[in-house]
């Protein structure tokens, strides 16, 4: 069996966002890029469950739909431990172009898992996972919080409203996962980082999608009004406010 | 052409997202003349249907077909394409919850359909549909345009204002055509009762790394339960293993909007903030004046927990005649 995670280029969380004048792009000045954070987790787990698999999980590879300004984000996850990486050469568009190309690898090369996260920190469109399993034409669990491999059979766990289901699915498909699939990234050792050098990283051109969607321009929350101190002893009057000015109780 | 809204339910009971995405099917009723037909799956009785006709809906197709109980999004998105085109519907809505976020994308794809996902307001225009939606974890947003014929949306809490318009509605028990045939199989269900549920929670009590230990939760739990309030914590209180995952909110973990968030000994990492920004209102109990999560908060006070936490759900308790 083998397993394809995808990886978003994103910038840090701690980025400030800001953007050219005509509100159209990032403002990319300074940007650290780092592997979207649920892919991380995604990746970690893969390559745990390969481990444990005893042979059974051949390869996990990542694929990463951008230009090549995202090879340094790419090289990152072969560090931590995947064995090779697909790169389509394209603007990482939005969630239908990206999870179109995405399908067509994953057809090509008969991948029975498909990990994605549950969003990408840039446009946060929670779309990208279950449109390639639609493209693929396959099943798709969302919101898996634990991902089991036991003598070759899957086992899912999914958040449901206020508990979680397990689920059993057949292959191939596509798992969306959150927080709970394992709980810390793994770190590039200095071995992985060496050894990532040379593992390929295969380039592939877009295939032609229609567009579906245009992004217009982006725009800046309103900044806050400033936060309103109570004095320590006035809960009552907080409460007061909360009820006769936010209206919120 | 018809507007379909995507109605959740549990228990027989609707969910309060639900409601709130007939209301915003009003909106773009209202500016486009077209009827709304709200599609309900589960075991819902028409006296609980009905309220949806309160805001709007005109007619709701119920599929009760014990099968379809049974979540897939494969399946599930099959059905929709099927009422869409049985309705000739040309706008479907979601709420941005677990399974809209499901089966929003797969219907995208399944019809061709421009998808704007975690809207935060109504249209700026409807035609072609055009409306804001949260980006980079809600430190800007995004004005996106549909281009295809179809458009879906799924709504985050608090996109638009509730309003009634009660109407007359015809309930239509619904047997679908397409057989239910999934692939995956529901091995057990693991349901906590008795708990608010964090992400539809309207006020939402949480703690951070300032409470020093998971031993001290006490008197959040018992502030959760004089407000009838979800539990959230920050990461690192997960982390440790003080409270589990499940309450994680931030942006590795649950994304919220409840129209109270009550933060307690938390720093207000901009991380963290990416997960509750959407919150009406914010208030903040910390030691430190200077840390951050009073720049995002509208009501703090600034002092320790734990004298603050018992006067705090005194003051509640009063106010609630406990
Ligand atoms: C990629 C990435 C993703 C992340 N995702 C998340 C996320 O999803 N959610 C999240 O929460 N964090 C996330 N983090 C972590 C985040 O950066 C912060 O480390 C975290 O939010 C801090 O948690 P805290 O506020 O509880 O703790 P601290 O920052 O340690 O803050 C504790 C606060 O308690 C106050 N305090 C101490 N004692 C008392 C007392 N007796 N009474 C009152 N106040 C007191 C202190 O003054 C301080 O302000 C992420 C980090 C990274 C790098
Ligand atoms: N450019 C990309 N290349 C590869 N995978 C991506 C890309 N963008 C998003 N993804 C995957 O899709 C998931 C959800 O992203 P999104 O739908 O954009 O919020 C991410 O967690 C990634 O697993």
């Amino acid at each position: 069996m083998k397993i394809l995670v995808c990886i978003g280029n994103v910038p840090d969380t701690t980025t400030k966002i800001r953007f050219d004048n005509e509100m159209k792009n990032l403002d990319t000045n300074g940007v650290q890029w780092v592997i979207n954070p649920w892919d991380e987790l995604a990746l970690t787990r893969a390559l745990e469950i390969k481990e444990q698999s005893g042979g059974k999980i051949e390869k996990v590879s990542v694929i990463n739909v951008g230009k090549a300004d995202a090879e340094p984000t790419i090289r990152k996850a072969l560090a931590i431990g995947a064995d090779d990486a697909f790169r389509i050469d394209a603007e990482p568009e939005n969630a239908y172009f990206i999870a179109a190309q995405i399908a067509e690898v994953a057809k090509q090369e008969n991948f029975d898992i498909i990990l994605a996260g549950k969003e990408a920190s840039d446009f946060n469109e929670a779309a990208t996972g279950s449109m390639i399993a639609e493209f693929m034409d396959i099943n798709s669990v969302s919101a898996v919080t634990s991902f089991d491999f036991v003598d070759g059979n899957v086992s899912l766990k999914r958040e449901i409203d206020g508990g979680k289901e397990t689920i059993s699915v057949k292959t191939p498909f596509v798992a969306i996962v959150q927080k709970g699939i394992c709980i810390n990234p793994r770190i590039a050792a200095m071995r992985g980082i060496m050894m990532a050098r040379s593992k390929p990283i295969k380039v592939s051109n877009p295939v032609q999608t229609q567009v579906l969607v245009e992004y217009k321009a982006f725009d800046l929350p309103q900044p806050k009004a400033a936060c309103k101190i109570i004095d320590p002893v006035e809960t009552d009057k907080l409460v007061d406010l909360l009820h006769g000015e936010a209206k919120v109780i | 052409m018809s507007i379909i809204v995507f109605s959740e339910s549990r228990n027989g009971k609707l969910k309060k997202n639900s409601l709130e995405a007939v209301a915003y099917a009003q909106s773009i009723a209202v500016a486009t003349s077209k009827p709304i037909v709200a599609v309900s799956v589960g075991n819902v009785d028409d006296q609980e249907l009905a309220l949806l006709a309160k805001y709007g809906a005109t007619k709701i197709i119920s599929v009760t077909n014990q099968n379809w109980l049974a979540h897939d999004s494969r399946e599930y998105t099959k059905l929709l394409a099927e009422i869409t085109e049985k309705e000739n519907a040309d706008t479907i809505l979601f709420s941005h919850s677990n399974m809209g976020k499901a089966i929003a994308p797969r219907l995208s794809v399944r019809l061709k359909a421009g998808l704007i996902s975690g809207v935060v307001a109504i249209p700026d225009s409807f035609a072609p549909i055009t409306a804001k939606r949260k980006a980079y974890n809600g430190a800007a947003f995004q004005l996106v345009s549909v281009k295809s014929d179809k458009a879906i949306l799924t709504l985050n809490p608090n996109s638009c204002e509730i309003k009634e318009n009660p109407v007359n509605v015809n309930i239509e028990v619904y047997a679908p055509k397409s057989a239910y045939n999934a692939e995956t199989k529901i091995e057990s269900v693991d349901v906590v009762t008795g708990k608010v549920i964090l992400t539809e929670a309207n006020i939402v009590v949480s703690g951070g790394r300032g409470l020093k230990s998971g031993d001290n939760w006490a008197h959040i739990e018992e502030l959760a339960n004089v407000l009838n309030a979800g539990l959230a914590c920050s990461r690192p209180v997960s982390d440790e293993g003080w409270r589990s995952h499940e309450e994680h909110v931030g942006q590795t973990g649950k994304i919220i909007a409840p129209d109270l968030y009550i933060a307690i000994g938390i720093s207000g990492a901009i991380q963290h903030i990416g997960g509750v920004s959407g919150s009406k209102v914010i208030v903040a109990v910390d030691k430190d004046k200077d840390a951050p999560i009073f720049k995002y908060a509208d009501y703090g006070i600034v002092g320790d927990a734990f004298d603050v936490m018992p006067r705090l759900i005194e003051s509640f308790k009063k106010f609630k005649n406990l």
